[in-house]
This record gives structure tokens, sequence and C-alpha cells, in this order.
């Protein structure tokens, strides 16, 4: 019990590479501009398509790379496990406040780092709210609704039982078409 | 020492830049590019601040430890990154209300700070109901080919357009 009662920590090399890794991650945000208010909310209104284009080239780049080094025994995927009732409904309540904060969790602390104060003081505290909020239901809605159509941490792959080459190689020329249809339309 | 001046990189150039981060997270520390779970410990430690250490006891936060842990590191680094990205392109600026939102509701601080606090509960709900966020799913998720990633980032799209257009067209 006593353990339980002081702050507790993860060995510092691990935190030291958290800690470089978001610095990476909080340069590249800023210089996309994905931390400003202006282009999150551009993008949901579909007149500036910033974001779709920095995550989809970052899914792209991503995936070929993962599934490379997981054919080589370099890595091993951690999917999330889920659940109609967690996806789909917590989705779309994510979905909403996304629209109303016009930050996510991580562009959020991005905007922080930008100054821009909507963000640090309105929206931050929020989140923390929400999130807290989440704690104090969770022993009700983990025994109901999260359990919902629940499918655990299925792949695409393994959903349509073929190889996984054949995914990546099906989503990574579909990402690329998309790209290549919004640039060609000047969006 | 130009390319770090530049105020704006193309997406394409960030995008296939956090692609390679996200190889080396997995290679290196073992783990996704993830941010929402923080938000969820930094809240039940700001918790225990005023009511003690029963808080730990709490369903969610045996699933979810109150660890200061390899994520809310990350989520520190971008902060710090964004403001040195900003810094050095002299983008930086203290700023309350966004223009687009000042262009259909005012400058009015209160407001906007008002709107995105109710934002931000619905966020950290909906981030913690899904199990992720726009990096954890949007990116990670998805990128591993992961259903419920897949699943919950077109989620996130299909709420946020409607409710952006329903909140500037209907309402702004």
């Amino acid at each position: 019990m006593q353990a339980k009662e002081t702050t507790r920590f993860e060995n510092i090399p691990t935190l030291l590479w958290g800690l470089v890794f978001g610095i990476v991650f909080g340069f590249l945000l800023q210089k996309g501009g994905a931390t400003k208010y202006d282009v999150i909310i551009g993008q949901l209104l579909l007149t500036d398509f910033t974001v779709l284009k920095i995550m989809l080239s970052a899914v792209l780049t991503g995936m070929i790379g993962i599934y490379a080094m997981k054919s080589l025994g370099w890595v091993q995927l951690n999917p999330k496990s889920g659940s109609v009732g967690m996806n789909v409904i917590g989705g779309l309540i994510f979905g909403v406040g996304f629209a109303v904060l016009g930050y996510c969790p991580g562009t959020i602390a991005g905007a922080i780092g930008n100054g821009y104060l909507d963000a640090a003081v309105g929206g931050l505290a929020g989140i923390l709210i929400g999130a807290g909020l989440f704690a104090a239901l969770y022993p009700r809605l983990s025994q109901g609704i999260l359990r919902k159509g629940d499918f655990g941490d299925l792949t695409l792959p393994r959903l349509f039982k073929v190889n996984d080459w054949v995914v990546v190689v099906l989503v990574a020329g579909l990402i690329f078409l998309l790209l290549y249809w919004l640039e060609r339309a000047g969006l | 020492m130009d390319l770090f001046t530049q105020v704006r990189w193309s997406p394409y150039a960030v995008g296939v830049g956090i692609g390679i981060l996200s190889w080396l997270t997995f290679l290196i520390s073992r783990r996704p590019i993830a941010c929402s779970t923080t938000f969820a410990k930094l809240s039940g430690m700001i918790e225990m601040l005023f009511r003690g250490p029963r808080v730990a006891q709490k369903p969610y936060y045996q699933k979810v430890r109150l660890v200061v842990d390899w994520q809310m590191m990350l989520v520190l680094g971008v902060v710090i990154g964004s403001l040195l990205s900003a810094l050095l392109s002299g983008d930086f600026r203290w700023q309350w209300v966004p223009s687009t939102w000042a262009g259909a509701f005012g400058n009015a601080p209160l407001l906007r700070m008002g709107v995105a606090l109710l934002g931000g509960v619905l966020i950290g709900f909906g981030a913690r109901w899904a199990d992720g966020c726009t990096s954890g799913h949007g990116i990670s998720g998805t990128l591993q080919l992961a259903v419920s990633s897949w699943i919950s980032a077109i989620c996130f799209f299909v709420g946020g357009i409607l409710t952006a257009h329903l909140i500037f067209g209907l309402i702004g």
C-alpha cells in the first residue's frame, strides 16, 4: 500500500526517449500547422486539407516501415482492442469535441507550446475534466456499452484472412490515390 | 539552418517525418505514438492531490496506472518541440481567440474559453470512451491496420465534420 502513496516513475532512459520523440513530434506538428485551430477547423469544414495530408502520409510511411520491420521480426504490433460500442460511440463523441474545441489531445499540447491560450486554459481544463468524468463512470460503462459488439485486437489482414502485405499494398494504393486526387482538385 | 526557420513545411514532409518517427518509437521504445491516456493520468494525479491515494483505487486507474511514463514525457515533449519550432520561425504568439473563431463569433475571450472548455470535456471523455485519439488511433492504430482504429478515426472525422458545419454553417 505504501508504494501507491508516492508518485511513481518509469525508468529514466525510457522517459528520456519519450521526451526526445515528443520534441520531434511537436516540432513536426508545428511546422505542419497542425497546432493551429484555424488549420484543424479548416479541415473539418473541408476548406483546408493540411491535417488529412499530414495524417495520410504519416500512415502511409509508418505502415510500410512497421510492416517491413514486423516481417523482419524487429518489432511486434500492438493493435488496440475495440468494440462497436467503444469505437463508434466514443469516436463520435470525440468528433463532436474535436470540432467544438478545434484541437485534439496531441495538437493541444502543440497549441500550448505555440502560445494559444484557448488551448492552455479552456481546452486543457476541459480534457482533464472529461477524462476524470470517464474514470468515474467507467465501472458502469465497462460492464455495458463498452462491451457491445466486441471484436478484440483484430487487424484488417486477420479480418479479411489475407497476408499482411495484401492489405498494406491496397491501403497504400488507396491513400496514394486519395492524395493524388486532393492535389488534382487543388485542395 | 534555413529549414528550421521556415514557418511552414509541406504537409507531406511533415507526414513522412511523423511516419519515420513512428518506426523509431516502435523500434527503440516498443510503443506507438499516442497522447490521450496522458490526460487521464494527469486528471487522476490532480484528483489525488485533493482526495488522497484512494483515487488510485478506482477501477479505471487500476487499468491505466497513475505512473509518470513514456507517453507523459512524449506529450511534454510536444509542448517543447512546438515551442521551439514556433520560436525559431517567429511564429510564436500569445493568442486568446483564433481568427476563424473571431470571424464568426467575435473577439470575446470568455465565450471562446467556455466553448473550448466544453469541447475539451467532450474530447477528454470521448478519447477515453474510444480508448484513443487522433494520434493513438488516427495515426498509430491505422498504420498498424487495427480495426478499432480505422473505425475510431472515421468516426472522429464524421463527428467532427458534421459538428463543424453545424457550428459555422448554422450558428456562426
